[in-house]
């Protein structure tokens, strides 16, 4: 189950914690924020009692490396360096100061980071300018400096290699899509298997105008951003064309206003493209609020007050997805609902009388259309889809067998298994 | 030409931030963080046209004396009054999010608790979809309603108490059958949704546009 962030909440926790920071160093008289200093010995032993808890100054940090950060737009040098976890004085350390200097100029400090940290990146590093790093490690008595870092240059690279298959997946996906769009332009006939929950879009509507009840269609709670909401308001046209048809109400609450003014065209333009267009409420999708429980408690009034025959709910949904299917399922409503979270989707398999699932609910306005350009784009789909499926049968097999009969892991299966396993893991 | 611009800028939009994925030299690298922030903006004025919609919505409601206006009045007079505690809270305190301010105040002790009640009504209309879904009516039913008491044995302690069968069977059935059922759901849909994406830069889907 899954609450959405609220940016509030978010901001009230970071108050209250920054206000009990604030607080502690007043009540105990120390000085947390104090920038750590070095000490003069005189300081440190100013009395026979702190002579016997003195610590000693902390241990220089090793291994300080410094290097480019790979696949980046430049202008980052990654520093990482290690603590002498045996050495005197280490659990004494307060914090890391980096300190960077470029031929010909003098060590500056370009940031610090907690004792428990041990790399820092540097982003404020000009292309091409050769750097070295010294880190610092201190505590309440002092500081000490580690070994500079060999030199790194920053660089922008025009590629991000580790991506590569992510590229080729892709370019194969693209020409699955457009092969079988061509194809299907060239009249090839396509199959598709029937989708319950599509076909019974029309049955839906039409039993809402034989009982003379409205429609209510939920596009999920997300922005128009989300994909599912995208296909959620490509099968609002559908619905809202078929319901223009029949001259039955049409409701549509929702959580953002980019998607009401998107849902608003839509409705609008289907009932248009079917002659119906005096008969358009602009009313009809209405915005109620951003709080996903405020809109909740806005569709559920909704549902109870004005009893529609049909409820959709598709797009995405998170933990009010079983509220509104249960108040819909409680007000003896067909109800179709769609999404693609997986946590989701139990609820609604639980409480609708159809469900897309998954995949289902991006192919939906394809189906509906039946358009064979659109067809073809799941024809590429589907391919894809087999070919990800047999890479993962081939991981399975050669993986299995490299485990099991060759245990030394030098075999021909074990590095295949890994190759594969770089590729697409 | 009504639908080509719009038609255009989608494909170009949807390319380059396609390439900024794969190319993170600038001008491309930075592109999607630039495109969000202009997200945003579009964002906050569009909140205004929401905020017109249910303004006008409610205010029909309550000038045509239609069923439930006391409620669309209640609406309104919330909105309204969580909007002035936000300016005098910005006013008084230089942040509407300040603790002392009034707004917090509404936050904290309106709006929290009205959320949570919302939520906490799940707990039952869990109960009542379970209850319908694990009804034993057929084989697969039965399976589900078999797994459904396993798991939840498994999950709390008295299900060790009982035997130790199951926390170990609740772990099999969720890292096994339920995990690749799940991760095959998640596959099938982000290829949904990259086709679906791509439809919508080639411009073969085209109903969002109307």
């Amino acid at each position: 189950m899954t609450l959405r962030d609220t940016t509030h909440r978010t901001r009230f926790s970071l108050l209250i914690a920054l206000a009990v920071l604030l607080t502690i160093p007043a009540l105990t008289g120390g000085d947390s924020f104090a920038r750590p200093r070095s000490l003069a010995t005189s300081e440190i032993l100013s009395s026979p009692t702190d002579l016997a808890m003195v610590p000693v100054l902390p241990p220089a940090v090793c291994g300080v490396q410094a290097t480019d950060v790979p696949e980046d737009g430049g202008g980052i040098i990654s520093v990482t360096w290690e603590v002498p976890e045996d050495a005197p004085g280490t659990e004494f350390i307060t914090g890391f100061e980096i300190f960077r200097y470029a031929p010909g100029e003098t060590l500056a400090l370009i940031g610090d980071v907690p004792p428990a940290d041990r790399e820092f990146e540097d982003g404020s590093a000009e292309d091409g300018t050769t750097y070295q790093y010294v880190v610092r490690s201190v505590s309440r008595s002092g500081f000490t400096d580690s070994e500079p870092s060999g030199p790194a240059v920053a660089s922008a690279q025009w590629f991000a290699r580790g991506r590569l298959p992510v590229l080729l997946v892709t370019l194969f996906f693209c020409i699955a899509v457009l092969f079988f769009v061509h194809r299907a332009k060239g009249g090839a006939e396509l199959f598709i298997r029937k989708i319950p929950g599509l076909e019974a879009v029309d049955d839906a509507v039409g039993r809402a105008t034989e009982m003379g009840r409205p429609v209510l269609f939920v596009p999920g709670i997300e922005t128009v951003s989300e994909v599912g909401t995208l296909a959620a308001l490509t099968i609002l046209g559908h619905v809202a064309k078929r319901v223009a048809t029949h001259g039955t109400r049409l409701l549509v609450p929702v959580a953002d206003p980019i998607v009401m003014t998107t849902a608003q065209e839509i409705v609008r333009a289907a009932y248009a493209e079917t002659g119906q267009l005096d008969a358009y409420d602009p009313g009809s999708v209405a915005y109620l609020t951003y709080d996903q429980f405020g809109y909740t408690a806005g569709v559920d009034g909704i549902m109870v007050r004005e009893r529609p025959e049909a409820v959709f709910l598709l797009g995405t949904f998170y933990a009010e997805s079983l509220i509104l299917a249960e108040t819909g399922h409680a007000i003896g409503a067909i109800q179709i609902a769609g999404t693609k979270e997986t946590s989701q989707l139990p609820f609604f398999v639980a409480a609708c009388d159809y469900t897309l699932i998954g995949e289902e609910l991006f192919a939906a306005s394809s189906y509906l259309s039946r358009e064979p350009v659109m067809l073809g784009s799941l024809k590429g789909q589907d391919l894809t889809k087999m070919v990800i499926i047999y890479v993962i049968v081939l991981g399975f097999v050669v993986g299995s067998v490299g485990a099991l009969v060759f245990p030394d892991g030098s075999s021909f299966f074990s590095r295949a298994f890994d190759a594969l396993y770089s590729w697409f893991g | 030409m009504k639908r080509t611009v719009p038609l255009l800028i989608t494909f170009l939009t949807g390319f380059f931030l396609i390439v900024s994925f794969f190319v993170p030299h600038e001008p491309f690298g930075q592109l999607e963080q630039r495109l969000l922030v202009w997200f945003a903006i579009v964002s906050g004025f569009a909140m205004l046209l929401g905020v017109d919609s249910l303004f006008r919505a409610h205010l029909k409601r309550i000038v045509r004396a239609r069923e439930g206006r006391w409620h669309s009045l209640a609406l309104l007079l919330s909105l309204v009054v969580t909007l002035a505690v936000g300016i005098i809270g910005f006013a008084r305190f230089g942040s509407p999010f300040h603790m002392q301010s009034p707004f917090m105040f509404v936050y904290t002790y309106g709006i929290i608790p009205l959320q949570a009640t919302m939520f906490a009504l799940l707990a039952f209309y869990i109960a009542s979809a379970s209850y319908r879904a694990f009804r034993a009516r057929n084989t697969v039913a039965t399976l589900l309603l078999v797994s459904a008491v396993i798991v939840m044995l498994g999950r709390v302690p008295i299900g060790a108490a009982i035997s130790q069968f199951f926390p170990v069977a609740q772990e099999w059935i969720m890292d096994v059958p339920q995990l690749a059922a799940k991760r095959g759901i998640q596959i099938g849909a982000a290829l949904g949704a990259v086709s679906m994406s791509l439809r919508i830069l080639l411009g073969i889907e085209r109903s969002y546009l109307s």
